[in-house]
């Protein structure tokens, strides 16, 4: 390095190599040094504000923030105004049946929408997304009902659950003859023109009419809707066989149907249930 | 290495270095003080000045009992005096801003950055504040005099007046800016009593100091360092725009008047080096290098060297606006002849069309139709087929009406849920869940189209109806 600057008046730093490599001193512009600055005065104040630095030594965590900032205090902060807002929502329902909520247009709207989260965790599993039922599983979308499609019947069913009985008549009661004759009267829909209908029993249950009996649960015959729809590949013919084969819930037979609606009296608020009930009413099928 | 190839190696670098010193880089080190000269340009500036007029007083024209113009974010309602635009219409915005965009385009490639030197706020303001110092401190010479000299009273009192008058406007520019977006009037109510929202105050703040710092301090450093559109408009421009342009055919070479010298002696060109035309530059770039980035095209050097052309008795328009073909004179296209021109004003007048279309054609209602998925269809008792829709009505109108909806579609076709009126309110979207049943039979094949009808009418009689198609889903 050369003792006097050989290019004075040149804004280098002295710093010169092999005769006259230098460094030049461009400093960048002002304005940009002040956003420099200020961005790291940002950065200290937003660590004095918020919490920064994790693991502090001596166990205490982290470093708290003067403002005592947490994101789960934001968290909560949000629920509690959304809580606030559906507050009167909520109040008036605590205190009207779910039959007057029905007739409550603006009511109605918005137990149909708060209410769609309770059917997607409680009621989807088996029933469906959109109430479309599945294999072994009733559509609550439709316009049939075994126990009523009223509002306090479907209160009540959520309510208590329900389970409905058919006993199995294969074997000593029916031939197979007769499960065939029944079972294509029942898809054409004509069962009542069927003599084994009244002379096997069956209107005992399923009523004069073949219509079902509410109060029992049992099944409309006469209508296109089938409880017990096929699967793997069987006809609508086979499905009914082997309904009345074996039975629905029927305790003598391994092979009985399987037809239980679980009752959620002791697992949903009494307002959960009247909001699902609105919801299912609403679904399409409510009469 | 022989002596000689030292020295030619030495003086290749010395060049190199040369040429670096001559590179001017503006980066604010110091501040640029443009010197104001009248004439036909300046006051041409001051009228697009003015034009930020509107800016500042549109927000307090009114409409009937509310603001002409208003951008009602809370409620999302964009109001322009008689019509009101929902965010439903919001893609005449799109070719709003498509119109915006193409006219800057095709501004910039017949005539050069127009929107940079007479309309862009940074530009205006600029102006305004340097106004505004020269009017306080006295010419560049003594404004450049009076920042060097020791702070004392008298330097103090003049800087504190301008410093404030420079955040007045700033805050006026923050509370015009959020007057477009809430009531005016209210907004000045709200102020003297101390009781604006966080948005608005915390919106006039960032407008009070983006203006007071951009517009007092960064001025032509935005234009230089910050701005996309400086550069972005530079590539506009080509060969046959017209720009303030140095005509150097006639000016070089340039030399100083001697004086008693006769004009018949001179052998020089007719720029005198005067220096004036970087004298008034309000970004400090001589235009006498040619075209460049620094350049905003704001012609007031036309005006400084017009005047000194007229002093030393020559003709004016030494520095004018020209096309660099029309200067090395070649032939050029007219306008109207050249395709870049004729593709701009195209979609410039779709876009106008559009949007024509667009606030003319403003329906009173306009219904949607959403088809339930989970499930498609739902088999009723009786055989027939159901679907489910959710009709969404929204209402444009300033008042709310009852809308009847109906529908067309397969033979033995039943609505349900639709028995009474949908109470649809103001400017909101009113849905209303219904089902429709069609026997079996009658659906030939798995998908049937559905039209719904929604229909009514105003207080004062007036009808107005909107449809939708839709499909009817079946099983196969």
């Amino acid at each position: 390095m050369a003792d006097k600057n050989p290019f004075p008046g040149e804004n280098n730093t002295g710093h010169i190599w092999d005769d006259n490599l230098r460094e030049l001193n461009n400093p960048p512009p002002r304005w940009w040094m002040i956003a420099f600055w200020v961005s790291i005065l940002w950065w200290i104040a937003y660590g004095i504000i918020y919490p920064m630095w994790p693991a502090l030594p001596g166990g205490t965590g982290f470093t708290k923030g003067v403002t005592g900032w947490t994101a789960m205090k934001e968290y909560k902060e949000g629920v509690a105004e959304v809580q606030e807002v559906r507050a009167p929502f909520e109040k008036k329902i605590a205190s009207m049946s779910a039959a007057d909520i029905l007739k409550d247009e603006g009511l109605a709207e918005y137990t149909v929408a708060s209410a769609k989260v309770l059917f997607g965790d409680n009621c989807a599993a088996c029933h469906g997304s959109g109430g479309q039922g599945g294999p072994g599983f009733p559509v609550l979308a439709d316009d049939d009902w075994l126990y009523g499609g009223d509002i306090n019947t479907i209160v009540q069913t959520i309510t208590m659950g329900r389970k409905g009985m058919m006993p199995a008549k294969g074997g000593a009661e029916l031939s197979a003859e007769e499960i065939d004759s029944l079972a294509k009267s029942i898809v054409a829909g004509k069962v009542t023109e069927n003599p084994l209908f009244v002379a096997k029993g069956c209107i005992g249950c399923h009523g004069p009419d073949g219509k079902g009996m509410k109060p029992l649960g049992s099944a409309n015959l006469t209508d296109q809707i089938f409880r017990f729809v096929p699967v793997n590949g069987e006809t609508q013919l086979d499905s009914v066989k082997y309904t009345i084969t074996h039975g629905v819930n029927f305790p003598g037979d391994p092979k009985s149907r399987v037809a239980e609606m679980p009752s959620f009296g002791d697992r949903l608020s009494e307002n959960d249930i009247k909001k699902l009930a609105v919801y299912v009413y609403k679904l399409g099928g409510g009469q | 290495m022989s002596d000689n190839q030292q020295t030619k190696r030495d003086a290749a670098i010395d060049a190199l270095y040369e040429e670096a010193a001559h590179w001017e880089l503006n980066t604010g080190g110091e501040t640029i003080h443009a010197k104001r000269m009248p004439g036909r340009w300046r006051t041409r500036k001051w009228w697009a000045d003015a034009f930020w007029l509107i800016f500042f007083f549109g927000p307090y024209l009114r409409w009937g009992d509310r603001q002409a113009v208003l951008f009602d974010i809370p409620n999302r309602q964009f109001h322009l005096f008689g019509v009101t635009v929902l965010p439903q219409d919001i893609w005449m915005l799109a070719l709003l801003l498509l119109f915006f965009a193409i006219l800057l385009a095709v501004v910039t490639a017949v005539v050069g950055r127009v929107w940079c030197g007479f309309f862009c706020f940074q530009t205006v303001w600029t102006d305004l504040f340097t106004w505004i110092e020269e009017k306080l401190e006295g010419p560049p010479a003594k404004r450049r005099k009076l920042d060097k000299a020791p702070m004392d009273f008298h330097k103090f009192r003049i800087k504190l007046i301008k410093h404030l008058l420079w955040l007045l406007i700033g805050f006026l520019t923050g509370v015009s800016f959020v007057a477009w977006f809430t009531d005016a009037y209210q907004l000045w109510y709200d102020i003297f009593t101390l009781n604006l929202s966080v948005v608005a105050a915390s919106t006039i703040a960032l407008f009070t100091a983006g203006t007071y710092g951009l517009a007092g301090f960064m001025r032509e450093q935005v234009c230089f360092w910050l701005c996309p559109y400086a550069r972005i408009q530079g590539v506009m421009v080509d060969n046959t725009t017209a720009v303030p342009t140095y005509d150097f055919h006639r000016g070089e070479p340039r030399g100083r008047i001697k004086k008693g010298q006769k004009d018949q002696n001179r052998k020089l060109g007719d720029c005198v080096d005067c220096g004036q035309c970087v004298a008034v530059c309000p970004t400090g770039v001589d235009i006498r290098h040619g075209q460049q980035e620094g350049c905003i095209m704001c012609a007031l050097c036309i005006d400084a060297c017009d005047a000194v052309m007229e002093k030393v008795g020559r003709p004016t328009g030494l520095i004018r606006y020209e096309s660099l073909d029309e200067l090395n004179g070649k032939e050029t296209r007219p306008i109207y002849m050249r395709p870049r021109v004729w593709i701009y004003t195209a979609v410039l007048t779709l876009a106008l069309a559009g949007i024509g279309y667009g606030l003319l054609s403003i329906d009173a209602i306009e219904i949607k139709v959403l088809h339930a998925r989970q499930p498609l269809y739902v088999m009723q008792s009786d055989g027939s087929v159901q679907n489910k829709y959710t009709i969404k009505i929204l209402n444009k109108l300033d008042q709310d009406v009852d809308v009847k909806i109906s529908a067309t579609g397969p033979k033995g076709l039943v609505l349900v849920g639709a028995d009474k009126p949908v109470y649809a309110k103001r400017s909101k979207v009113t849905p209303r869940t219904l089902f429709v049943r069609v026997p079996r039979q009658n659906l030939t094949s798995e998908t049937v189209p559905i039209v719904f009808h929604a229909t009514g009418r105003t207080r004062d009689g007036k009808q107005f109806a909107s449809e939708r198609e839709s499909v009817f889903i079946g099983p196969r």
